[in-house]
């Protein structure tokens, strides 16, 4: 079940600066570790996570394995139009999780 | 050349596999530079590395993927991390750039990269004048006390870097994997 | 897929006022006190916390109705009515004689109202049930109930904390009590109060107990873990909790 944290504010005046904050579970398995059988347990990361705003790119980061355990990142981004904000976090094993937060700019 | 790759060799990448990843015949690069970016699945081939951990060369090697013949200025760029870590295992770390961040001067890309850890990248962010503020807040891991050097990459075809030395210590009462 | 609104309903961004609220004389320091500045953020931060997805996830799970009676934790305790539950814990559940922490609490419920089985030690639901109801007790103090039948299980607590174990024939006592403030590899040797459980510890990358905490410092110290669901941790957790009386909690912690 995957879980996430967002913290972007609700309402902003245009043009104002404001920061993003996104925590999501996710287990960043860096396929460098060896199990107790001393077989390495297989990479298991997120390894892209986009962010837009009404749907255009605003940010984008590609992770590796160096990024921690339940991975959190903080950017900015100029408050534009309200509309949506949405947050996409796709890596291995199919992982795909999408969430959308609203903003009232004006 | 453009080739579009299956997703399990996209890992060469990451893993600096060694000669098998440039025995293929296709040319690889990792996913961290402007051109992968742009292009979306081509891969460049890596140095072969015999040791299957990250080196300052191997560092240095994948600095130079990213920046190519540019020069590396110093300045601009602020790495901020814990000088002394509890443990490597979640550790803060905030890149932050001087710039105006306008359609004419903006930073494009930010990256990171470690020199001890098993593969040298950390992470490769793309921005624009959307952003407002070239800061970025993420957390990392750490394998060993090292260097980590943020590159940042200007609009204007700039290079500015910064790095940091991090002692990471370990926790004093750990358990067994079990 | 659930978005947590950054207020649950009972607090926002955490400040730390330790000092405040445990007052001027009281010399005692918690282990977020001894962490460095980096990770005191991490753990401020409701919105950056790792701990606060087990909340969330404990928050869910609070209303999800289990077990042959089909209830939900919520139909009986509405979301938000655990304040302080987790200051005065381990104790002696009713028409029973031995006292039993928070974890063991949560599994008595479920079992007994409902009808469900009970949830496997340091199994993520457990953890995320325990981390919502000690969030809601963050800030007040640590208050162990005045059950005189509690007396001889944290006698046996103190004994065990003072007892010299293992290979390294440390005592908790020795590292906890006569060198807390001093630094092994690296770190500053915590006073050993269990003010922020369940943590968020980073060497688990995962949300922890006590109990699975005191496990890693007996492995520590080289000594043979009791069993898992042994009666020392409950006695040790007892006398802990009371040598912490007045402490105000911080769950969920974060800690290396």
């Amino acid at each position: 079940m995957t879980n996430v944290l967002i913290n972007a504010p609700k309402t902003a005046k245009p043009g104002e600066i404001v920061e993003i904050k996104a925590l999501i579970l996710h287990p960043m398995e860096t396929g460098f570790r060896p199990g107790t059988n001393g077989k390495i347990i297989p990479r298991n990361i997120i390894e892209h996570f986009v962010a837009t705003w009404n749907g255009a790119e605003i940010f984008r980061m590609e992770m590796s394995p160096a990024i921690a355990t339940n991975p959190f990142v903080s950017f900015f981004a100029v408050a534009t139009e309200s509309g949506t904000i949405g947050l996409r976090w796709t890596g291995d094993e199919g992982f795909l999780v999408e969430e959308r937060v609203a903003i009232a700019v004006g | 050349m453009k080739i579009v790759i299956p997703s399990e060799a996209r890992d060469l990448s990451w893993s600096l596999k060694g000669p098998s990843a440039c025995g293929l015949g296709v040319t690889t690069m990792p996913v961290t530079t402007r051109r992968a970016f742009l292009a979306g699945a081509t891969i460049v081939c890596v140095l072969p590395f015999a040791s299957a951990h990250a080196t300052p060369e191997a560092m240095a090697a994948a600095i130079k993927e990213v920046v190519g013949a540019g020069t590396i200025r110093e300045g601009k760029v602020k790495l901020d991390l814990p000088p002394l870590v509890e443990n490597g295992n979640t550790v803060p770390l905030t890149v932050s750039v001087e710039s105006p961040m306008t359609p004419a001067d903006h930073v494009k890309a930010i990256h990171v990269f470690n020199e001890k850890n098993p593969q040298p990248h950390v992470f490769s962010a793309r921005l624009g004048p959307q952003n407002g503020r070239a800061v970025i807040t993420t957390r990392i891991k750490l394998a060993d006390s090292q260097k980590i050097i943020a590159i940042a990459e200007t609009s204007t075809g700039q290079f500015f870097s910064a790095s940091a030395d991090v002692i990471v210590t370990l926790a004093a009462c750990i358990e067994d994997v079990t | 897929m659930k978005i947590a609104q950054v207020a649950f309903g009972l607090a926002s961004v955490f400040a730390a006022t330790f000092a405040l609220a445990q007052g001027a004389a009281d010399k005692r320091r918690s282990g977020y006190q001894d962490m460095g500045e980096a990770l005191q953020k991490m753990q401020g931060d409701d919105t950056a916390n790792p701990g606060m997805l087990f909340v969330q996830l404990g928050e869910q799970l609070w209303s999800k109705p289990a077990g042959a009676a089909n209830k939900a934790c919520a139909d009986c305790h509405a979301s938000g009515s655990m304040k302080s539950v987790a200051a005065r814990y381990p104790a002696i559940p009713k028409d029973a004689d031995k006292p039993i922490d928070l974890e063991g609490r949560i599994n008595l419920c479920r079992t007994a109202n409902q009808r469900a089985e009970p949830l496997a030690p340091e199994s993520r639901e457990l953890l995320s049930l325990a981390a919502y109801v000690a969030f809601q007790s963050r800030g007040q103090p640590i208050a162990p109930p005045s059950d005189p039948r509690l007396g001889p299980f944290r006698e046996q607590g103190g004994e065990i904390y003072r007892r010299r174990q293992g290979q390294l024939n440390l005592s908790c006592a020795i590292c906890h009590d006569d060198n807390a403030g001093k630094k092994l590899a690296g770190v500053t040797i915590p006073e050993a109060h269990p003010t922020g459980y369940p943590i968020y510890r980073l060497e688990w990358q995962a949300l922890g107990s006590l109990r699975r905490r005191l496990r890693n410092c007996l492995v520590g110290i080289r000594a043979e873990a009791y069993a898992y669901d042994a009666p020392e941790y409950v006695a040790l957790e007892i006398y802990l909790m009371d040598r912490a009386k007045g402490m105000p909690l911080d769950a969920p912690g974060v800690r290396p």
